[in-house]
């Protein structure tokens, strides 16, 4: 971890509130983690809220942020990841720009799910849960998105597009791409 | 989630449209995830337009929550006459001679005199599609936490249980343990101590989305029923565990929270009591094994969401070691009619040792697909054919699979079997959450029993090795079979390790990972046989593995 | 605590109230199949060997998790259970790696004394293989990850007793593994005390100290209820 700025440290200080952790960087979305923190009283049970606010401001959770959870929550650096690595929400690898989510659940699955994996995979030349070499596009699948009447679903840039084809899928995830 | 928890659950393009006077018709949109994956924001924002374009003062324009028949949508309901609108367009022109037909009531479907709609009987579902999802008060003007009123004001919390027990009521998140049981457990457990209401809403099984509908649709209605269980068993903390996947659930139940504290139905001094109920929403990040009880806690308190053996039962040692009482969504979304209308009211609806009403997620090959909900004790094929209108394409039903990955296929020839948690069981399967998939002869069952082995594998939390390894060993199996590379060895071996899976895993996923192995075994071992000792799949859906391979897959 | 009575394959015993059946039995001089036990370690009931018939029970209960209760009748082998721990062994050696001729820790591999005792002598189901790799980076002490059996013995036994809480699992199903820290080469481990607790409790060659020979084998000292002893004086 890098040390922060007495700076830094001196802008969040908030009086009253022990200050935590020297933030990574001096990147202004730390504050916003800290409040997260704060509010869910920089408890242990706290880790996987955490790690959420931290996806969203951040993309992906990087060793830098693990070990900065990990010390403000007073939680060892081995279960943070433990847990970081258990949820397949968590990404530890910056994601493309955009996100294509296939559902592989039941309904999907029978409804044609591999075929649309398939092409999308040919298409793009990335496995499931892999991103394309120029960082554009992730392509990730889902267990039942819940929009099991519109099977087949998937949801690019979180729009959901039911009954695809994976002829028509393909070519619009390749204008994402 | 960082966002400011009193936020607007959507960026609202334009307000609902609420005559003064009269009204010849309202126009109730759908905004549950399947129309608005359908567009349904969009319906709405222009119909209110057009309304007020047209300068018309007695028609309406509302959002509301599931009108059921999701694969139809975006849907309008018109409750003035009755009438259900679907695949509703976004076209100016269209909407307009739309309105006229919601005003002089023609077109769409008749709702009370269609198939899909007169079968069901709506406990859980009752509000649903009629109140606003986003406001409380459209919720309590439809006699909303009437009933939570009732009971901090006029009943024992001891009175409330028995009410609960008199329904009959079981747990609708797979189990069916008696609810009154479970509450009067908790009641009794750790005195005066702490004690938590866990909302179970991670709805893991694939191919299910009632408990997503029910909180989308009426969030208000899970809430009181959590904040009657907070009374009755003494607690005075709540959660709910809502998955990742939902962002619109999570949204609408943090505001939904937000606003019936606001209006003195949540928090402290609950009606004016000294009763307080404080929620919050702690979300899932992908793990389907949190919906095992254990695992739920395990990771509501930020830990890796591994079961644990029980006993201890999470209703003597649950979140962070005290008393806790976890139900499902629907379960705590049966309750506040139960109080409102009585224990004796619900248990005379349904059959044998299942009383009430079940949703389901009815999907698949099914020409209506979407969200049900029916009286215990009907029969699958009513479900199928009169509710669901039949398998399209002119195919043949094959099998219908309830209980998601612990659950198994029912064969055609069984449909007449009544829905109720026995049947299923004996039957081989569960009721699990209420996922129901119907499938077609182009469906290949051994390749559905691979699909679910794939899926429990890769949830398998990895802590105890029954599941872990021996998911990994029959996926493996269940491969060779369907690439036509087993023999009948490696079948007598699936079955031998499946037993054991089942018998020895540590949690629910591991003991129920072989199910659907075994109920497809016992309804369709010619087609396990057809791919093994004529590498074929009747079905036409696997593709065999060239024969030079043939035995030497090892 | 209170005395409860109780029948274990057909012998009357007594144990106290709260305790796990496979304590009393072992008290008694029954033996019970173990591996993610560890006296001494909070119980995880995870590798399901100790599992025995209760009477009345629905399904083979975890003997280290499961209290005594008067009356109960408890029956630690049956043809069932044998074959149930059999078949869990020989997931455990396919899951990996275990090529015992090879091992640190031949002969002194509670992994293969269960095998033997169990009678085994061939496995059918294929082995899975995986390469889980191997750190070395730590002066004294590797970890061969395809010999580990995910008992988690080490990662409690640093928790619960050294106080480090260097290790702990991370993924989950088939690409669960042992880290320390956050994945950071053992090392080059901050929180690592370098005690060599985990080396001692780990029931196969996963854990090793370096410089042994493979004919020395792993030293075994049953030192943990010791150290137990020590943390409750303290
Ligand atoms: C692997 C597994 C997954 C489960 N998933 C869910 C789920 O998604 N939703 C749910 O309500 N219960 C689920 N359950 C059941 C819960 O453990 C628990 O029994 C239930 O939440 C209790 O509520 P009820 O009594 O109202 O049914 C699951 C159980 C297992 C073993
Ligand atoms: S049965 Fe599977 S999910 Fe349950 S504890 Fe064992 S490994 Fe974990
Ligand atoms: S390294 Fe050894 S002690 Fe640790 S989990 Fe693996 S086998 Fe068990
Ligand atoms: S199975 Fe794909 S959305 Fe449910
Ligand atoms: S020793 Fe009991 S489960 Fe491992």
């Amino acid at each position: 971890m890098t040390s922060a700025t007495a700076d830094a440290v001196g802008a969040r200080g908030t009086p009253g509130v022990p200050a935590g952790p020297a933030h990574p960087s001096e990147d202004r979305r730390w504050r916003q983690v800290d409040v997260r923190i704060r509010r869910l009283g920089a408890r242990p049970d706290g880790l996987i809220e955490v790690l959420h606010t931290l996806q969203q401001l951040f993309g992906y959770l990087d060793d830098d942020a693990l070990a900065y959870v990990s010390e403000a929550l007073g939680v060892p650096p081995s279960q943070v990841m433990g847990v970081a690595t258990f949820y397949s929400f968590f990404v530890l690898k910056p994601q493309g720009a955009h996100t294509c989510v296939v559902c592989t659940g039941t309904a999907c699955y029978l409804n044609g799910a591999k075929a649309i994996l398939r092409a999308l995979r040919e298409a793009l030349g990335v496995e499931v849960g892999g991103t394309t070499a120029d960082a554009s596009l992730s392509l990730l699948g889902a267990r039942c998105l819940g929009a099991c009447s519109q099977a087949p679903a998937v949801v690019l840039d979180g729009e959901v597009h039911g009954k695809v084809l994976a002829e028509e899928i393909t070519a619009l995830v390749a204008s994402h791409a | 989630m960082p966002e400011p928890d009193d936020a607007p659950a959507r960026a609202r393009h334009h307000e609902p449209v609420l005559p003064e006077g009269p009204v010849r018709a309202t126009a109730n949109v759908c905004h549950a995830a399947g129309c608005l994956s359908l567009g349904s924001d969009l319906v709405f924002d222009r119909l209110c337009e057009r309304v007020e374009a047209s300068g018309t003062d007695d028609v309406g324009v509302r959002r509301v929550g599931c009108l059921g028949l999701c694969a139809q949508g975006p849907l309008v309901k018109v409750p003035e006459h009755d009438r259900l609108y679907a695949k509703v367009p976004a076209e100016p022109d269209e909407l307009d001679q739309l309105v006229e037909q919601f005003r002089s009531g023609t077109g769409g479907l008749v709702v009370s005199e269609d198939p899909f709609f007169a079968r069901q009987v709506k406990v859980v579902l009752r509000h649903c599609g009629s109140v606003d999802p986003e406001e409380v008060e459209d919720y309590v003007a439809k006699g909303g936490y009437a009933a939570l009123r009732r009971a901090v004001t006029e009943m024992t919390p001891e009175e409330v249980v028995a009410e609960v027990t008199e329904s009959g009521l079981r747990g609708r998140g797979g189990a069916g343990y008696p609810t009154g049981l479970k509450w009067a457990t908790v009641a009794k457990s750790g005195e005066g101590g702490h004690k938590y209401v866990v909302c179970n809403a991670d709805e893991g099984d694939p191919g299910a989305f009632m408990d997503r509908s029910v909180l989308e649709s009426c969030p208000q209605q899970v809430l009181e029923g959590m904040a009657i269980a907070a009374y009755a068993v003494g607690a005075n903390e709540g959660y709910v565990y809502v998955r990742a996947e939902y962002p619109l659930t999570v949204r609408r139940l943090n505001s939904a929270i937000r606003q019936a504290e606001r209006a003195g139905l949540l928090g402290t001094a609950i009606a004016d009591t000294s009763f307080s109920f404080h929620l919050e929403v702690r979300i899932g990040a992908g793990a389907f094994v949190c919906g095992e009880e254990t695992a739920l806690l395990a990771s509501i308190e930020g830990r890796r969401g591994t079961p644990r053996p029980r006993p201890p039962y999470p209703a003597a040692a649950g979140l962070f070691g005290e008393p806790t009482l976890i139900n499902n969504v629907e379960t705590f979304a049966s309750i506040s009619a139960i109080i409102e209308r009585g224990g004796r009211w619900y248990a005379a609806i349904g059959a044998n040792k299942s009383r009430g009403t079940k949703v389901f997620a009815l999907a698949g090959a099914v020409e209506r697909t979407g969200l049900i909900e029916v009286p215990m004790g009907l029969s699958l094929r009513q479900i199928v054919f009169e509710i669901g209108g039949g398998v399209p394409g002119g195919h043949r039903c094959k099998a219908v699979q309830t209980g998601g990955p612990s659950g198994g296929c029912i064969p055609e020839e069984l449909l007449d079997m009544p829905v109720d948690y026995e049947s299923l069981v004996s039957a081989g399967s569960i009721m699990g959450s209420g996922g129901m998939i119907v499938m077609d002869e182009t469906t290949c069952m051994v390749d559905v029993a691979r699909y679910f082995m794939d899926f429990c594998r890769e949830e398998s939390c990895s802590r105890c090795v029954p599941c872990r390894a021996g998911t990994v060993q029959m996926h493996r199996l269940l491969d060779r079979i369907c690439s036509g590379l087993a023999t009948r060895a490696d079948l007598e071996r699936l079955e031998r390790l499946a037993a054991m899976v089942q018998r020895a895993s540590l949690c629910g996923l591991g003991q129920g990972a072989p199910s659907t192995v075994f109920s497809t075994l016992r309804y369709f071992k010619d087609e396990y046989l057809a791919h093994i000792d004529h590498r074929t799949c009747p079905a036409g859906v696997c593709e065999m593995a060239p024969f030079e391979m043939a035995g030497s897959g090892r | 605590m209170s005395v409860v009575t109780l029948v274990i394959d057909g012998h009357d015993v007594a144990g106290q109230s709260g305790q796990s059946i496979l304590s009393v039995a072992r008290e008694h001089g029954i033996a019970i199949p173990t591996l993610c036990h560890l006296d001494g370690l909070s119980e995880v009931g995870a590798c399901r060997l100790c599992m025995v018939e209760v009477r009345g029970a629905r399904r083979p209960l975890a003997a280290c998790v499961t209290e005594v209760q008067e009356h109960m009748e408890v029956t630690t082998t049956t043809d069932e259970l044998t074959d149930y721990r059999r078949q869990i062994i020989e997931l455990l050696f396919t899951e990996r790696n275990h090529v015992c001729a090879v091992c640190i820790a031949n002969r002194h591999c509670e992994l293969q004394d269960l095998a033997k005792a169990l009678g085994m002598t061939h496995f059918d189901l294929p082995a899975l293989n995986p390469s889980a790799g191997v750190d070395a980076s730590h002066e004294r002490f590797g970890i061969d990850h395809n010999r580990c059996v995910l008992c988690t013995r080490c990662v409690r036994v640093c928790a619960e007793i050294e106080g480090a809480h260097t290790w702990d699992v991370r993924g989950r199903a088939s690409e669960a593994r042992v880290i320390t820290d956050l994945g950071t080469p053992w090392g080059e481990s901050p929180t690592c005390t370098s005690c060599g607790k985990c080396v001692q409790v780990c029931p196969t060659g996963a854990l090793f100290e370096k410089g042994r020979a493979v004919a020395e084998g792993k030293e075994r000292r049953p030192y943990v209820p010791f150290l137990v002893a020590r943390n409750r004086r303290s």
